[in-house]
């Protein structure tokens, strides 16, 4: 510790601190534009100069530390001298188009230069211009304002792990770009936004629609994966105008991923305005009652001929806590236990024995101290942007990571050792194995039988020691873990893995709320809180094979959200009655729905996400309802009260969730996962398999319907992907059009060279209506020229 | 050769080994200091300048970003971005060479060559470009040439020094 005066202050402070940091802490104001406190240290804009005691120059107070008994003024005659001549010199070539600057009221450098730049320039001569570069469809260039700070440059290299911008030429024709004049490819690249600044990189979406000073700010949370990173809604006249993150270093620290910070340009197209009905096929709009009375009538006739059983509810998994609930309310108070969110998933065998609800049992952000990291089936900046930050400050500080994946994505992080193969199982299971030939004490029940087969190999012991040898070790299960066909064995091996070596075990689960969901009860084998139910009603995926009478879905669209799209719309169009409650219509729905109706997205209704921490995070509505559009679950209390169901008067969201919160409360909600183990591992099959992602921006709805994020260079184009050995075998070339057939459904999509998917593999992207008559996403596929 | 599915240029086995040799100078986790020598070498064996294509097989070589190999190319002034002549004269035009007429020289070389500083002749045998200190100040005015220095340069000096090159 020491102790150091700034401005006559008394402050004892850590040593090795910079003076700026100590500043920072104490809300003593020093101007600066490129420190910032989450990147490295440039000290290239010299506005922080401050008057230190003894010194003879004025130092930077970003990259002077302090030293016991130092005196810093950064209000004396000689810092404001020097600070007001740094900021002549930053204003020389900088543009005086304020009134035209998006930036234009939140702007660092027009708030320093009113408080530090001259009223008259003295500078006559010629100003610098910039050619601008299209960095894609999320952000806007004036790079005439840079001034080279390189908050933008070092974000990418630092915290991203993907630079892609950087300063080229030198002197005075120094620019930031990227040279080659790409698009900027980063999942986290708006961040840049809020880093710049002055009015050089400004958001495009949000361009010149409004003004700072018109804006109101609504806290919320980011409804795109299990994060639940805060976020502000920044609105003007009743419209959400732009998504900017809230400071909240507990999760998502000062960033936002680009998903969460665009997704809103998608909230208003394609708004389902009215109730609408089917009237012999005919698309009829109507009034809330008679929709409502409609579904009452018909459900009952189904109840009544042919039993509660053969409704099912599907519901999407960034639905809120309070919608989850009263939906299985509604759903067991009909007598049907048939309800899931895991759209996505196929392999349910697990379920009994899984936690109470998924969540971690450490603080997330601990994530960044982890040592030994073991990634299975995760494409993980795809799926959870901010938790590869995360992974990558491990890295960084020394973490080992080691990656078992179906396609060699790049981690924008060193990785000690990447297997590339689509038998995760195996590979996985080899691990196990390493840690069961040590002879371990303690090893669960059924372990043993399942991995006779599998020979241990050095890699997987390696592994296996590293993560045991770790202090602090995590394995990760991702999206393409969970939606494996043998997710239930690869939760089960990652379970052995973690308790023989001790690593804690991390599932990415899908959508913004599945914790959320298994707490209400939206799972088909358990009630709210986890009270177990006797006779179990189906899976998604059950319920959606036992082609039943009647389907109830909630936000989703079942052809680009389930994991064999083919199968649910053959079920729905099989059914006598579907009931769509949805914010958004699209073509297929209007073909086997009998009713559509109209909820809210996360920014008009108020509700609840539990995160993966298991952190309850209630957010308000900030826009009203669009239209007739209500909150879903007015829509569903109103809808219990149709049906004379009891228990069902709530006055507002919160009285859903404090029941619900109640109820948790009786329970113990740390009990864990209990041992499951198939009876024996899968063959691994030797046909051509297809690998199915749901790519970035087309995971939920919402996101599908942004279109700046539809057109960002993130987004990889759709195709059937395979690498070149795989396409010789195929006879095909790039840019061939090829057959693709699964289940004697086709489509035809044009063939692309890609080095990292492995031989006998191909990748066909889910969540495009062109792939939504295929059939499951991990399967045998047939390939050939069209 | 161009590598397809990369997007660069497959850099032959003889330039790799000779940018090894200076990959081994540091240590093993700071292959990314070889990049000056390794762009030198690359343009010397690809026609005197450097495609995008080039400057990525070295930056996927070095295991650098390939935006920071473009800051280096573009920052030094002896790698070239757009295709030149057969010879590169560099004409310092710094304090010493100023104050000794380079300004002449140039201007000599402009007449003579037919182009502007920054251009090629029309038969591809020359390019012209102006260049910081190259410190052959003593003997000032002077000029490179590809890899030579020339130096107390005179009008008929340097006449007779361009007929030399073919």
């Amino acid at each position: 510790m020491v102790t150091i005066e700034i401005d006559g202050k008394k402050i004892e402070t850590e040593s090795g601190k910079m003076i700026i940091e100590v500043a920072d802490a104490h809300n003593i104001p020093i101007p600066r534009f490129c420190y910032h406190k989450k990147l490295s240290i440039a000290a290239n804009c010299r506005m922080c100069l401050v008057e230190v005691e003894k010194s003879r120059k004025p130092l930077p107070a970003c990259a002077t530390p302090v030293a016991d008994g130092m005196k810093v003024f950064t209000q004396s005659q000689q810092a404001i001298i020097s600070q007001k001549a740094v900021m002549e010199f930053l204003l020389i070539n900088h543009p005086l188009d304020c009134p035209i600057c998006d930036q234009g009221g939140e702007c660092e450098l027009q708030d320093v230069s009113m408080g530090y730049g001259p009223d008259i320039s003295r500078y006559t001569e010629e100003k610098r211009v910039v050619d601008d570069e299209n960095l894609g469809s999320l952000i806007s260039t004036d790079m005439t304002r840079c001034i080279q700070c390189t908050r933008c440059v070092r974000f990418g290299e630092e915290v991203a792990g993907f630079r892609e911008l950087g300063a080229t030429d030198r002197g005075e024709n120094m620019q930031i770009g990227t040279y080659v004049k790409s698009g900027m490819r980063s999942e986290i690249s708006g961040n840049i936004i809020d880093l710049c600044p002055v009015g050089a990189l400004t958001s495009k979406p949000y361009r010149f629609t409004a003004r700072a000073w018109e804006l109101t700010q609504a806290n919320s949370i980011a409804p795109h994966d299990c994060l639940g990173s805060h976020i502000y809604l920044h609105t003007r006249r009743q419209e959400v105008m732009r998504v900017v993150p809230k400071e909240n270093e507990a999760l998502n620290e000062t960033w936002l991923s680009d998903r969460d910070r665009y997704s809103y340009a998608g909230l208003n197209h394609d708004r389902v305005d009215v109730p609408l009905i089917n009237n012999n096929g005919i698309w009829q709009e109507t009034d809330w009652s008679t929709a409502l009375n409609t579904i009452v009538e018909k459900l009952r006739l189904v109840i009544e001929k042919s039993g509660a059983e053969q409704i099912a509810a599907l519901a999407s998994p960034s639905s809120t806590v309070e919608e989850f609930y009263l939906l299985q309310k509604l759903m067991r108070g009909l007598g049907s236990h048939n309800i899931d969110h895991r759209l996505k998933q196929c392999d349910f065998s697990d379920q009994t024995h899984a936690s109470i609800y998924p969540h971690i049992d450490f603080p997330y952000a601990d994530l960044e101290n982890k040592e030994a990291i073991l990634l299975i089936g995760s494409n993980i900046h795809s799926e959870q942007p901010l938790a590869a930050v995360r992974l990558r400050k491990a890295v960084l500080r020394g973490a080992s990571a080691w990656v078992i994946n179906p396609v060699d994505y790049d981690m924008h992080f060193p990785v000690k050792k990447s297997d590339i193969t689509t038998a995760l199982v195996e590979h996985t299971a080899k691990i196990a194995k390493a840690l069961l030939e040590d002879k371990p004490a303690d090893i669960p029940a059924g372990a043993e039988a399942l991995l006779t087969t599998i020979h241990v190999d050095s890699g997987a012991k390696e592994i296996a020691h590293a993560l045991k040898k770790a202090n602090k070790a995590v394995v990760i299960l991702g999206a393409i873990a969970e939606q494996h066909p043998q997710a239930a064995t690869l939760r089960a091996l990652a379970h052995t893995i973690g308790h023989l070596s001790g690593a804690r075990i991390v599932i990415f689960t899908e959508g913004a709320n599945s914790a959320g969901a298994w707490l209400a009860g939206a799972i088909p084998h358990r009630e709210a809180a986890g009270k177990s139910v006797a006779k179990f009603g189906l899976t998604a995926r059950e319920s959606l094979e036992a082609k039943l009478k009647a389907y109830i879905l909630f936000g989703i669209e079942p052809e680009l959200d389930c994991a064999n799209p083919h199968l649910a719309l053959e079920a729905l169009k099989n059914a006598d009655f579907v009931v769509v409650m949805s914010a958004y219509k699209n073509k297929e729905m209007t073909k086997y729905a009998d009713i559509i109706l109209p909820i809210t997205p996360f920014t008009e209704t108020s509700g609840t996400f539990v995160n993966l921490s298991g952190i309850w995070q209630s957010f308000q509505g900030c826009v009203p309802p669009f239209s007739e559009a209500r909150p879903g679950w007015k829509v569903l209390r109103v809808l219990g009260n149709f049906f004379d169901l009891p228990d069902f008067e709530y006055a507002s969201s919160e009285q859903v969730s404090d029941e619900l919160k109640a109820l948790t409360e009786t329970i113990n909600l740390a009990k864990g996962y209990s041992w499951y183990f198939p009876k024996s591992l899968k063959e691994s099959s030797h046909s051509l398999q297809r690998i199915a992602e749901w790519p970035i921006y087309r995971i939920d709805s919402l996101v599908r319907r942004s279109e700046p994020l539809q057109r960002s260079a993130t987004l990889e184009p759709l195709g059937v992907r395979m690498n070149g050995k795989t396409a010789e075998n195929l006879q095909l070339k790039a840019n061939d059009m090829a057959l693709v057939q699964q289940n004697d459904n086709e489509v035809n999509l044009p063939v692309i060279i890609d080095a990292r998917i492995p031989d006998n593999v191909v990748g066909v992207a889910a969540g495009y209506a062109e792939t939504a008559h295929l059939g499951d996403t991990f399967s045998e596929i047939i390939v050939k020229k069209a | 050769m161009i590598d397809e599915q990369k997007n660069t240029v497959v850099l032959s086995k003889e330039i790799l080994q000779e940018i090894d040799t200076w990959v081994e100078k540091y240590p093993p986790d700071q292959k990314q200091s070889a990049v000056l020598f390794a762009l030198t070498l690359v343009q010397e064996k690809h026609g005197g300048w450097l495609t995008e294509a080039l400057m990525d097989a070295v930056a996927d070589y070095l295991g650098m970003p390939r935006v920071a190999v473009y800051e280096v190319a573009t920052f030094y002034s002896m790698y070239d971005l757009k295709p030149v002549g057969r010879h590169k004269i560099h004409v310092c035009n710094n304090i010493s060479c100023m104050l000794r007429n380079s300004d002449e020289v140039i201007q000599h070389l402009e007449n003579k060559l037919d182009i502007k500083v920054g251009q090629t002749t029309a038969d591809g045998k020359f390019t012209l470009k102006t260049a910081e200190c190259l410190a052959a100040c003593a003997n000032a005015p002077m000029m490179q040439i590809d890899k030579t220095y020339y130096e107390d340069l005179t009008k008929e000096k340097i006449d007779k020094i361009l007929e030399q090159f073919d």
